[in-house]
């Protein structure tokens, strides 16, 4: 028991000082997983909008196959990007194995199914007078798109965050594509796994400590968002 | 009626459990000897060994940091250490050999070359023995390669180090038997070799009995006692993977030249 505790203590003496490491660790985290996010939001919202307000063949099949890529496996995504990427495979020649814009590829994947799905879930859950009397009004199909989005916005931005949670908690893809080097791709889920196998168990601590932080923060935003979208309702 | 087996617990290395010679050593060493043992091999990284063998985790440490292990002596953790193997460090990197380490006269010098003309450089960076004897190497150089652009640090085992030295068309330290596991998988080359200074030395340590009552100190000083011996010897010197020898022993070296002749006389 005694090593827990003083494991603890040490974990919170290393999160008070926060020194360079520990800071750079966790920035590239924010870094790699918001950009990822973000690039997913810009394709995946756009395109949700599409799919759930047009009608075209095998729009049922598009949907299926976001959803059943909802839940994809971190590791299947790191070791298919792994094989994309290394120097035998197409895009070798890039050299973008073991960087930090390999890991926001893979994350980039393991968000956009979700980003897609859940703002999909949330324009199709618009009421569908509003499309209705947008179009009345004379809007552009265009336009009738932007007040559908304004409109289901709680539900978009609940989706989006979801994702971030699934991204900052996630540690196959980006192991695999990473690499873990120190202070240039290790980040905060890679530390902490390396660190446990080494027997180092303060710093890992510490950084599950503002990983689980930082989720409860984004969580607690999503809540927030969510309540307010129902009470709008 | 069976008496339950004492379980004899190791603490070691990845390097001599990928290297395969546990499974030569310990079925041997559990018929021949008198007390009724299960060895047991708890294989991490050396600085993990070492640090659990201090909790009192393990009743043998087998690893490879000769600083490190008297250390643990001189800190009463451990007793009765010998030194029972080695084999070398080398120095791996594709064939083209931007550094030109080829041409360096000792492995210090390969490694100011590496240093010099910015080479990429994968390290262990995992606290193991091979990332301790790295870290030596550049100490002895001089240089201080840690944040550099060249060097990068894998915080990995050697199997993963040398995958990713082999995307990054990168040197790396290696031992020679992790290294000629992967041998076919990967592009990479021996470069360096045959310095003193690349020597990679197994020692085994008993933990002390008098700090850690619960050990199995009598059954810990027996299986010493075997890898020891002439029998165990000769098991670690007629080990080899690919033709290759992957340890040569210490505690009766004389076994490797009577094996060595013997095979000589054979062909």
């Amino acid at each position: 028991m005694d090593f827990i505790i003083e494991g603890f203590r040490k974990a919170f003496i290393l999160i008070l000082n926060l020194d360079a490491e520990l800071l750079g660790i966790i920035l590239l985290s924010l870094k790699v997983s918001g950009t990822a996010l973000l690039i997913a939001a810009l394709i995946g919202i756009p395109l949700s909008a599409v799919i759930g307000l047009k009608n075209f063949p095998a729009k049922g099949f598009i949907i299926s196959l976001m959803n059943t890529f909802m839940g994809l496996p971190p590791v299947v995504v790191g070791l298919f990007i792994f094989m994309l990427l290394s120097r035998a495979g197409p895009f070798g020649f890039m050299e973008l194995l073991y960087t930090p814009s390999a890991m926001i590829i893979a994350q980039t994947i393991l968000a956009f199914p979700i980003v897609a799905s859940l703002c999909h879930s949330a324009i199709v859950g618009v009421n569908p007078i509003i499309k209705q009397a947008s179009m009345t009004l004379g809007a552009t199909p265009f336009q009738v798109a932007i007040t559908i989005i304004k409109e289901a916005r709680y539900g978009i931005m609940s989706g989006v965050i979801a994702a971030l949670g699934r991204l900052m908690a996630e540690v196959g893809a980006i192991l695999i594509v990473g690499g873990n080097i120190a202070g240039y791709t290790r980040v905060m889920t890679t530390t902490i796994a390396m660190e446990t196998g080494k027997g180092d168990f303060e710093l890992a601590l510490a950084l599950g400590i503002i990983l689980l932080t930082i989720s409860l923060f984004i969580n607690a935003v999503l809540y927030f968002i969510q309540k307010k979208g129902i009470v709008k309702k | 009626m069976i008496k339950e087996k004492t379980k004899l617990a190791i603490a070691s290395t990845t390097s001599i459990q990928n290297s395969g010679l546990f499974d030569i050593l310990i079925p041997t060493y559990e018929k021949s000897t008198k007390y009724n043992v299960k060895v047991e091999v708890i294989a991490v990284g050396t600085g993990k060994a070492i640090r659990l063998a201090k909790k009192g985790g393990a009743d043998l440490l087998f690893v490879h940091d000769p600083f490190r292990e008297e250390k643990f002596v001189a800190e009463g953790y451990g007793v009765n250490r010998r030194p029972v193997m080695h084999n070398s460090f080398v120095i791996i990197g594709i064939a083209k050999d931007p550094a030109d380490i080829k041409e360096a006269k000792n492995a210090v010098e390969a490694f100011e070359l590496i240093a010099e003309t910015g080479s990429p450089f994968v390290s262990r960076g995992d606290d193991s023995g091979t990332n301790i004897k790295e870290l030596d190497l550049w100490e002895d150089a001089g240089i201080n390669p840690k944040g550099k652009g060249w060097y990068f640090e894998a915080g990995a085992k050697m199997g993963d180090t040398l995958l990713m030295a082999d995307q990054k068309k990168a040197y790396t330290l290696s031992d020679m038997g992790t290294f000629l596991n992967y041998e076919q998988k990967i592009d990479l080359k021996i470069l360096f070799q045959d310095d003193p200074m690349l020597k990679n030395q197994y020692s085994i340590i008993a933990i002390n009995p008098d700090r850690f009552p619960n050990v199995k100190y009598r059954e810990a000083m027996d299986f010493i006692a075997f890898v020891t011996s002439n029998e165990g010897q000769l098991l670690i010197a007629n080990y080899k993977k690919n033709g290759v020898n992957l340890f040569y022993p210490d505690a009766v070296p004389s076994v490797m030249t009577k094996t060595n002749r013997r095979e000589k006389n054979e062909t």
